[in-house]
């Protein structure tokens, strides 16, 4: 450790400005900074801080996602040896998915952390951790057998025009990792949707024994075949096809608790979308008309996107409303609109990625009617007063 | 009596190093200073130069602005040194201390009988005057203006604050009387807060001519700004008057013996002290003497006042015009392997990601380390938990930095100050620098309205 911090010492002055590799300062300090929190002192203000920072916040993200993840490569495992009519151990399942996942999640951290440390450079300014989580989040809503070009793609995109050209970190309007996902969605449907891309191999024909469907429960309630739906055990734990991460919900709320205990996702957010999908859920089954619409209402927390979203992706403090009143009108909106989406429109099978992204952009104008709110309550005081 | 305001959001930070219950009446220090950058929005303008002898009350400066007020030496003696920062600006104001101080004497009679214009005259010149301050902006109250209340706090909720109660204790005669001073000086109420949680001192509960207000809650609770947002907010074109304990009694003094005697207690706190206990001594001492031989080894940060808002002092700087506390923490240059990944129970943190909330009852000894670098706003309603306003902190921030006038206003901004948003300073996981950005407001909406 000492060591070490003695070479980053003798190392750092090429680094600094009029050094051989100043155009990597920004690189430099990122990399210094994950091995060692800084020895910079407070100079005005409060002359103790609070020990949390934005690395230790985004890190906690990540472990959140964790079960997710290794959940996700397992199940990848499982539906390809299960399409395929082969068995195989714990192990195995989970080496396969590994293969498939992994190449993704490095292909997404590589292009993504290159395109913001650049940017980190040529602003000046130090590297953001906004895309430790980002990097992680686009594997996750993936179907496992998008090629890996279009993961560059799609990353590239999501963190050139959904981030940077807005400032970077922290100013974005839309979701980066959501902003990936829409444009492979319109660009690239046929990689995205149906029924055979959500099983390794499938998209290229890999013997597949006739039994195996790979439909999503989402698509079999979306064509009513309610009756081919799995059980609700199967749901909640996940073994079912769908974007990598997205198909515990045991998993996924593992994910919730670690982000509500720590206080860093917003349990106003989850909780209000939750509800927000119950009462149109409940809506539905009052006015229904068809197999879809007449599903049980909880049962909408079970499928497709709606629990991943709600818990990781409505939750971005960044694109979400700000103020506490916001948090909660916005995430209502999103669970309300997610499953409307999804049960009314036929062009989409799943809604939660649009209703997520339409609330993003209508975030700022709800805090202002939050905010304005708050600025008539001073006003009318004066009134009263006067 | 009045019942109790229950402050909901706030933070106490548990540290080391609170000052034990015992007053030592400390040797004359040597030298004195009296700082011009403890007064705010003032433009100093001298009147002494070095090899001067002035006695307690003489006027050193006074400012540009409202020339009236004086700007007077603690002690007797000789000046020896002005020393200047940027720009020529005075920081200090140095004095060599006589061995018996002399008094410049002041005429006071009965306080019944002066008029208005007579006790702020002698308070200009004496030197008290700069103890009443004014929201909005914290600057030196103008004895122009009609303030609609005053407002004294009573009890300081900041971490290792100097309790207040005991300060103040058997002063009762100067408090009583420096309130009756101040009395005469506004039509509106005098609030006197004090803390709901334990009895407070008779010096205070006997008051008369003041009405009394109990808070109870966390750090900022004790906040002047927060007690006058809960009892009677600042609405555009309001004034309220502030002052504390220490002072009124100064003032209680001035007018019972006709002199500045600027004696008082502070608390010589925080983890690097070996000995924390009250100290009474004269404002603008050098803390040499409390300090040389009373402090661990290492590199220290000394604090004339608490760690969230006071101000960094030398080893040997002096204590401040409004300081009740002067607090000595350790410097963090150090650099830690994967800090940022370790769960962090010696460190204090208001959000549960650092795991040392699982030891709810523990004191941690904290040092000045940045613990991160500055970032981009991306947590949202940090701020909303330790600040017990409604006003929107981080949209009024905003507007400060885009110099929005009007949302300002609209914001609330009249009804805040620097200390209100130290603690939203603290927890920033973006490690903003919010104090100075209110404070960059503050002076921008002062000269928006002159």
């Amino acid at each position: 450790m000492k060591s070490l911090r003695r070479y980053i010492d003798k190392i750092k002055p090429h680094f600094e400005k009029g050094g051989k590799f100043a155009k990597l300062e920004s690189t430099f300090e990122a990399f210094e900074s994950f091995l060692f929190v800084s020895n910079k002192v407070t100079t005005k203000g409060t002359h103790i801080r609070d020990a949390n920072d934005m690395k230790r916040t985004m890190i906690i993200v990540v472990l959140a996602l964790v079960p997710t993840v290794l959940f996700g490569m397992w199940n990848v495992g499982f539906h390809h040896y299960a399409a395929t009519g082969q068995e195989g151990t714990l192990i195995e399942l989970f080496w396969l998915g590994f293969l498939r996942v992994f190449p993704i999640i490095v292909v997404s951290y590589v292009v993504g952390l290159g395109i913001e440390f650049a940017f980190a450079q040529y602003r000046g300014h130090e590297v953001n951790e906004g895309f430790l989580v980002s990097g992680i989040l686009i594997p996750l809503v993936l179907p496992v057998d998008t090629p890996l070009w279009m993961v560059a793609v799609a990353t590239a995109f999501a963190v050139v025009i959904g981030k940077e050209v807005f400032g970077g970190t922290g100013m974005n309007i839309l979701n980066p990792a959501l902003t990936a996902r829409a444009f492979l969605f319109f660009a690239y449907p046929s990689y995205m949707s149906g029924n055979a891309v959500w099983t390794h191999g499938m998209i290229n024909g890999e013997g597949v024994i006739d039994s195996y469907s790979g439909a999503t429960p989402l698509a079999e309630a979306a064509a009513g075949h309610i009756d081919k739906l799995p059980s609700t055990i199967e749901m909640f734990f996940g073994t079912i096809p769908g974007s990598i991460g997205e198909t515990s919900a045991l998993a996924i709320l593992i994910g919730a608790g670690i982000l509500i205990i720590t206080g860093i996702g917003s349990a106003r957010i989850m909780i209000s979308t939750v509800i927000g999908g119950l009462i149109m859920g409940l809506l539905l089954n009052i006015f229904a008309v068809n197999p879809f619409m007449e599903i049980p209402f909880w049962q909408h927390l079970l499928l497709g996107g709606f629990a991943f979203g709600a818990v990781f992706m409505a939750t971005d403090p960044v694109s979400a409303a700000q103020t506490a009143k916001g948090k909660i009108i916005y995430g209502f909106l999103i669970g309300f609109f997610a499953i409307l989406i999804r049960v009314i429109n036929p062009a989409y099978p799943e809604g939660v990625m649009l209703a997520i992204l339409l609330m993003n952009v209508f975030a700022p104008l709800i805090d202002h009617y939050v905010i304005e709110g708050n600025i008539k309550k001073r006003l009318k005081r004066v009134k009263v007063k006067a | 009596m009045s019942k109790v305001i229950k402050i909901k959001k706030g933070l106490n930070i548990k540290m080391h190093g609170a000052a034990e219950k015992i007053i030592k009446k400390t040797d004359q220090a040597e030298y004195y200073a009296v700082k011009p950058t403890d007064f705010q929005g003032i433009r100093p303008k001298l009147v002494v130069k070095v090899g001067d002898k002035v006695k307690a009350g003489t006027s050193l400066f006074y400012d540009k602005f409202q020339p009236e007020v004086q700007f007077t030496a603690p002690v007797s003696g000789e000046i020896v040194e002005i020393n200047r920062g940027e720009r020529r600006v005075i920081l200090e104001i140095v004095i060599k201390a006589d061995a018996t101080i002399e008094y410049e004497k002041f005429n006071v009679s009965d306080p019944s009988r002066l008029s208005k214009e007579e006790i702020v005259d002698v308070m200009q010149k004496s030197g008290l005057w700069p103890t009443i301050r004014q929201r909005p902006y914290s600057t030196i109250a103008n004895p122009e203006d009609t303030p609609k209340a005053i407002f004294i706090t009573a009890f300081d909720s900041a971490p290792l604050a100097a309790d207040m109660d005991y300060v103040a204790m058997d002063c009762g005669d100067s408090f009583q009387k420096g309130i009756d001073i101040l009395s005469k000086l506004t039509e509106g109420t005098i609030h006197l807060n004090i803390n709901a949680d334990y009895p407070a001192s008779d010096t205070y509960t006997k008051a008369k001519g003041v009405q009394i207000n109990k808070f109870t809650g966390p750090h900022p609770s004790g906040n002047v700004g927060i007690q006058i947002n809960k009892i009677d907010p600042i609405n555009k074109g309001d004034i309220v008057w502030y002052t504390y304990p220490q002072e009124i009694i100064a003032i209680g003094r001035l007018f019972e013996k006709g002199i500045y005697d600027a004696t008082k207690i502070i608390a010589l706190t925080g983890s690097e002290v070996k000995n924390p206990i009250y100290h009474k001594l004269i404002g603008g001492a050098s803390i040499k003497n409390i300090v040389s031989g009373n402090v661990t080894e290492g590199e220290h940060r000394y604090i004339g006042g608490n760690v969230l808002t006071g101000s960094k002092i030398s080893h040997n700087g002096y204590v401040g015009y409004y300081d009740n506390q002067v607090t000595v923490i350790p410097e963090g240059k150090y650099y830690e392997f994967f800090g940022w990944a370790l769960p962090g129970f010696k460190k204090h943190s208001a959000s549960r990601a650092v795991f040392s909330w699982l030891l709810p009852n523990k004191k941690f000894k904290l040092d000045t380390n940045f613990h991160g670098g500055n970032r981009a706003y991306v947590m949202s309603g940090e701020y909303d938990k330790v600040f017990p306003m409604d006003i929107y902190p981080v949209q009024l921030i905003k507007s400060i930095l885009v110099e929005d006038i009007d949302k300002m206003e609209q914001l609330g901004i009249y009804e805040v100050d620097e200390e209100d948003f130290a603690l939203c300073e603290y927890v920033c996981t973006s490690k903003t620098e919010v104090q100075s950005i209110i404070r960059t407001g503050l002076d921008l909406m002062r000269k928006e309205m002159s």
